[in-house]
């Protein structure tokens, strides 16, 4: 054993949420977004293909659709959640000063929140018809 | 006696001796996994960095058509065109590598061949994918 100031093994220490107390939620929620990024990314490639060289009016008419105003949605959350772990990560790994690394990930959250708002209001925004 | 502590303490009173670093990006040969681990990031980041691009537009689009077209004519500039180039390459290069990371996950694709054929492939299926995009949206026009 590594030390003698506890009776649990190592194995007893990290299991359940182990030793950081927030287990693989980070990497898994990294995951489960890019699935739901992979099948949304794929529909809105369309989209926004069948957006060029539309008009105003058909352009609202398009990301005011019901069906695709959720989809939006949906992908706005879908994108915010996993770009904000993706970033968190690389943040993680190149800041080393533990102030401006603790800036750098609130900020970050932030950037995502801000990102995922002004983006929903809007959609729901040409959505609603205000 | 002798806890973690009390070695810290003896520790710190050594001199530090020169020890070689861990090596870094200039000393490993370059690997097409390396390059694409790397690529990955770098379109993540790109792709993160135009969330802005993309919330402006929406948010020009819920303004008014003034608005909408003042964004248009900008994404149809010839600067606007490269980075709307670069960003679907970007998001179609981080999704492709996003699937080889699944096929990762999943525990295939490890032996030396497979890993340096998916690592490869990504970039030209990423790219075929780019010009199939941008040649539908073209003709659309």
């Amino acid at each position: 054993m590594q030390s003698n100031s506890s009776m649990r093994t190592p194995l007893g220490r990290v299991r359940g949420l182990g030793s950081a107390k927030s287990g693989t939620g980070h990497f898994w929620l990294q995951r489960v977004t890019a699935v739901s990024n992979l099948i949304l990314a794929i529909i809105f490639v369309f989209v926004v293909i069948s957006l060029v060289g539309k008009p105003y009016p058909a352009a609202v008419a398009t990301l005011g659709n019901p069906f695709i105003a959720i989809l939006a949605l949906l992908f706005i959350l879908s994108a915010c959640v996993h770009m904000r772990l993706g970033m968190q990560v690389v943040i993680e790994d190149y800041v080393h000063t533990e102030g401006l690394k603790i800036l750098a990930v609130i900020a970050n959250t932030f950037f995502a929140i801000a990102i995922g708002a002004a983006s929903a209001f809007a959609v729901l925004k040409l959505s609603f018809g205000g | 006696m002798g806890g973690p502590l009390d070695r810290r303490m003896i520790l710190a009173e050594v001199k530090p001796a020169a020890r070689p670093l861990s090596p870094h990006l200039q000393i490993y040969r370059w690997s097409w996994t390396m390059a694409m681990s790397i690529a990955h990031r770098v379109t993540g980041t790109g792709l993160y960095l135009g969330t802005v691009l993309i919330a402006a537009w929406l948010v020009a689009a819920a303004s008014g058509p003034a608005a909408y077209d003042a964004a248009q004519a900008v994404a149809g500039s010839i600067i606007g065109l490269l980075v709307l180039f670069l960003y679907s390459f970007a998001l179609l290069h981080h999704m492709v590598g996003g699937l080889r990371h699944f096929i990762w996950d999943m525990g295939h694709g490890f032996d030396p061949q497979t890993r340096t054929n998916l690592a490869k492939y990504s970039v030209f299926v990423s790219g075929g994918l780019t010009l199939l995009v941008w040649i539908a949206a073209l003709a659309l026009r």
